[in-house]
């Protein structure tokens, strides 16, 4: 068979580079528009009253009040769920927000969910201690032990969640392997992707049926706006088993509506919107989703420059003298290092953690004396980022729970920004000097 | 709501509303590979104004048990065995692509029970690219591919589906995904393929027809449309803009806007 005939059967469904600038919008139906309209509005005009009944009855497609949906954050929902190949998303106020309204619009009270423990200090808080006061127990897994996994499985467990990248170890779930196990239990499995981006891995690909991000960090990029989304993958039966009689049989709140089987593989998010989006709200600004939409835009081109800094980075810190430890699944012996090879071939993430020499003092001292990086609480900004998670985004946890959660006293969390690479060691070459004489520069 | 045809259980949407067969009953016929669920943005319209809504899971498909039935001539008589065992005499049909061939068929087969038919993207033959009868046959993942690339119009593959927060291409992928393609996609797509009564049936359709068309629509192009309308005594034709294949999802509300008028018109409800 000749190339070109070859190229007859390949089909021309726009790529990931594509996607990122044009998935979800037709300017033809926005006056022309090029760029996608900020439909700053609550509420929207019903043609008349059988208009009206047939939006509230799902009847027809559409916007009834900016809570539940608009037109700018809609186009946010369905390029992400374009770029992680999934069928639909639903996006909210903040990553934290979408996982919630995910474990919500999956759980009741008297569930049980199977956790892996390496996760952002705010999501370990939600399901160690929020989630309970709802009925909604869990037990936590390092991200690891991939039979513990199975092992924690109960007859009330309704899904297992994860970051794929632990938050701030870098310790890998084994997706593909915990998939399987989710699945042979009927359950979904749900997957925090905030730290990849589907630039670098798509876990729909690999199993997930359910992703979560937070599109304040890497997707968004500016480090401006706040917002989170959920994507469903599609693939998960919901009708297999009877663990999720919120999904299969009627709903009273929508006419004895079975999401299940009038939506099929956008059922979850049908119900996440008009379940959790009506009765909880945490919706999307228009003007942020619109904010976030610009970062989307140039994802992969920043993506690529975040993975190659991080590389140099990892190179950086592995041969100087004032580092104790580096973790970054690039570095040969990280433990995940193969699977991070199969699971993330296009770069393995912006996100570091090292040890410092000298522990918590030494940390402090550099932390204090960097300059170009900037010390907060967030990752996935443009511009490089540290923090001492200790003493600040899992400060809630007690010495055991840190200890569990894969976190050390000397431990530094480096998002690694798109800066010039040379610019970023000088800084932290003055960070480094600093912490070898921690005490005289405090003196300062 | 699931019940028995032919001793095989059978799943159909009744767009969410309890099925009263006090009402006029509307059936929807999918296409090659897919499901009830393409017709979300159709049935629950009719089923919240006074009728009755089917949108079947042909056998071997969805949610319906059994195996996919092999020829376009055994999926019409499967439609009026449907329609027995609902315990109705008469219906109205509706069609979208491999589904205007199993409907048209029907008609011809059973005039007496059926009162219309809604053609969507249908032609009188629809002869299937060699490559993409192969790869479905082959149960290769890469006809849904092919099949969602063409069957959306250009403005499609963008996006922007009337219900916010869903992608099209991929919704449709993971419908005809759902199922062993080979099962499902590969035995409609050579049912088509062997169908070849489309235009003699349509010669003797004397019932109200209305053809749905799309102009961007590649797999049954409006030319194809219009041959097969011609043939048929009285038939309308709408051509929907914007559009491709897929016009049901693409351009849910005018496709739902014209199919509402003509079955109002032609099938209305019976005020007592």
């Amino acid at each position: 068979m000749t190339d070109k005939k070859k190229k007859s059967t390949d089909p021309k469904t726009y790529k990931f580079d594509t996607l990122s600038l044009h998935a979800g919008y037709q300017p033809q139906k926005n006056a022309g528009s090029r760029q996608v309209p900020i439909y700053q509005t609550t509420s929207y005009l019903f043609d008349d009253v059988d208009h009206a009944a047939a939006l509230f009855n799902l009847e027809r497609g559409g916007h009834i009040y900016s809570r539940i949906s608009n037109p700018t954050v809609a186009v946010l929902e369905e390029r992400v769920a374009a770029l992680e190949g999934g069928t639909a998303a639903l996006a909210t106020s903040s990553g934290m927000s979408a996982i919630f309204l995910t474990i919500m619009t999956l759980c009741e009270a008297g569930d049980h969910l199977v956790v892996s423990s390496q996760l952002y200090g705010g999501t370990v808080n939600l399901f160690r201690l929020t989630l309970p006061k709802f009925g909604v127990k869990c037990t936590f897994v390092k991200p690891r032990d991939t039979e513990g996994f199975k092992k924690a499985i109960q007859k009330n467990t309704k899904g297992i969640f994860g970051e794929l990248v632990g938050n701030p170890g870098n310790e890998i779930m084994n997706m593909p392997e915990i998939a399987k196990i989710a699945h042979d239990a009927g359950v979904p499995l749900i997957i925090d992707a905030t730290y990849q981006t589907p630039y670098l891995c798509k876990p729909i690909d690999h199993g997930a049926d359910i992703v979560v991000h937070s599109l304040t960090k890497w997707m968004a990029g500016h480090g401006s706006s706040m917002a989170g989304i959920l994507v469903e993958g599609g693939k998960f039966d919901w009708m297999q088993n009877d663990k999720f009689p919120t999904m299969t049989k009627p709903y009273e709140g929508y006419h004895g509506l079975s999401f299940a089987e009038e939506f099929g593989p956008t059922a979850f998010t049908m119900k996440a919107r008009a379940e959790g989006m009506r009765d909880f709200g945490p919706c999307l600004s228009p003007q942020n989703a619109w904010n976030v939409l610009q970062g989307i835009e140039t994802l992969s081109v920043r993506m690529q420059k975040h993975c190659s800094n991080a590389e140099k980075m990892v190179e950086y810190l592995l041969s100087h003298e004032s580092v104790a430890w580096v973790s970054h699944p690039s570095v040969p012996d990280h433990p995940d290092h193969d699977l991070a090879k199969k699971l993330l071939p296009h770069g393995k993430g912006s996100m570091i953690a090292f040890g410092i020499k000298g522990g918590k003092e030494a940390g402090e001292a550099f932390i204090n004396n960097v300059k170009l990086a900037s010390h907060l609480a967030n990752v996935g900004d443009t511009r490089t980022l540290v923090i001492h998670p200790a003493s600040s985004t899992h400060s809630q946890m007690d010495e055991a729970t840190l200890k569990f959660a894969g976190l050390s006293q000397d431990m530094i969390r480096l998002s690694v920004g798109i800066e010039d690479f040379d610019d970023i060691r000088n800084d932290f070459e003055t960070g480094f000097r600093a912490a070898r004489r921690p005490r005289l520069v405090s003196n300062q | 709501m699931k019940f028995q045809v032919n001793g095989v259980e059978v799943f159909a949407s009744t767009g969410g509303r309890p099925f009263d067969k006090k009402k006029p009953l509307i059936i929807f016929v999918h296409g090659s590979g897919l499901t009830h669920m393409t017709w979300v943005l159709q049935t629950r319209y009719f089923a919240f104004h006074g009728y009755s809504v089917l949108a079947l899971d042909m056998p071997g498909h969805g949610l319906s048990g059994g195996e996919s039935l092999k020829t376009i001539e055994d999926m019409a008589d499967w439609i009026s065995d449907v329609i027995d065992a609902v315990g109705y005499k008469e219906a109205s049909l509706v069609g979208h692509s491999q589904g205007c061939l199993v409907i048209l068929e029907c008609a011809f087969r059973f005039p007496k029970k059926i009162k219309t038919l809604s053609l969507m993207g249908g032609a009188g033959a629809i002869p299937m690219n060699p490559e993409l009868l192969s790869l479905a046959e082959k149960d290769d993942p890469k006809a849904v591919d092919l099949m969602m690339d063409w069957a959306h119009g250009p403005a499609g593959h963008f996006g922007g589906h009337p219900v916010p927060g869903l992608y099209h291409i991929n919704t449709g992928g993971m419908l005809a995904k759902s199922r062993t393609i080979k099962n499902t996609l590969g035995i409609d797509f050579r049912a088509c393929d062997n169908y070849k009564n489309g235009f003699k049936a349509a010669k003797e359709i004397k019932i109200p027809t209305l053809s749905i068309l799309a102009n961007g629509d590649k797999m049954c192009p409006v030319k194809e449309g219009k041959k097969l309308a011609d043939l048929i005594d009285g038939s309308k034709i709408e051509i929907i803009d914007n559009c491709g294949h897929m016009m049901l999802l693409e351009e849910a509300d005018k496709v739902l806007n014209v199919l509402k008028k003509f079955i109002l018109t032609y099938f209305p409800i019976k005020k007592n």
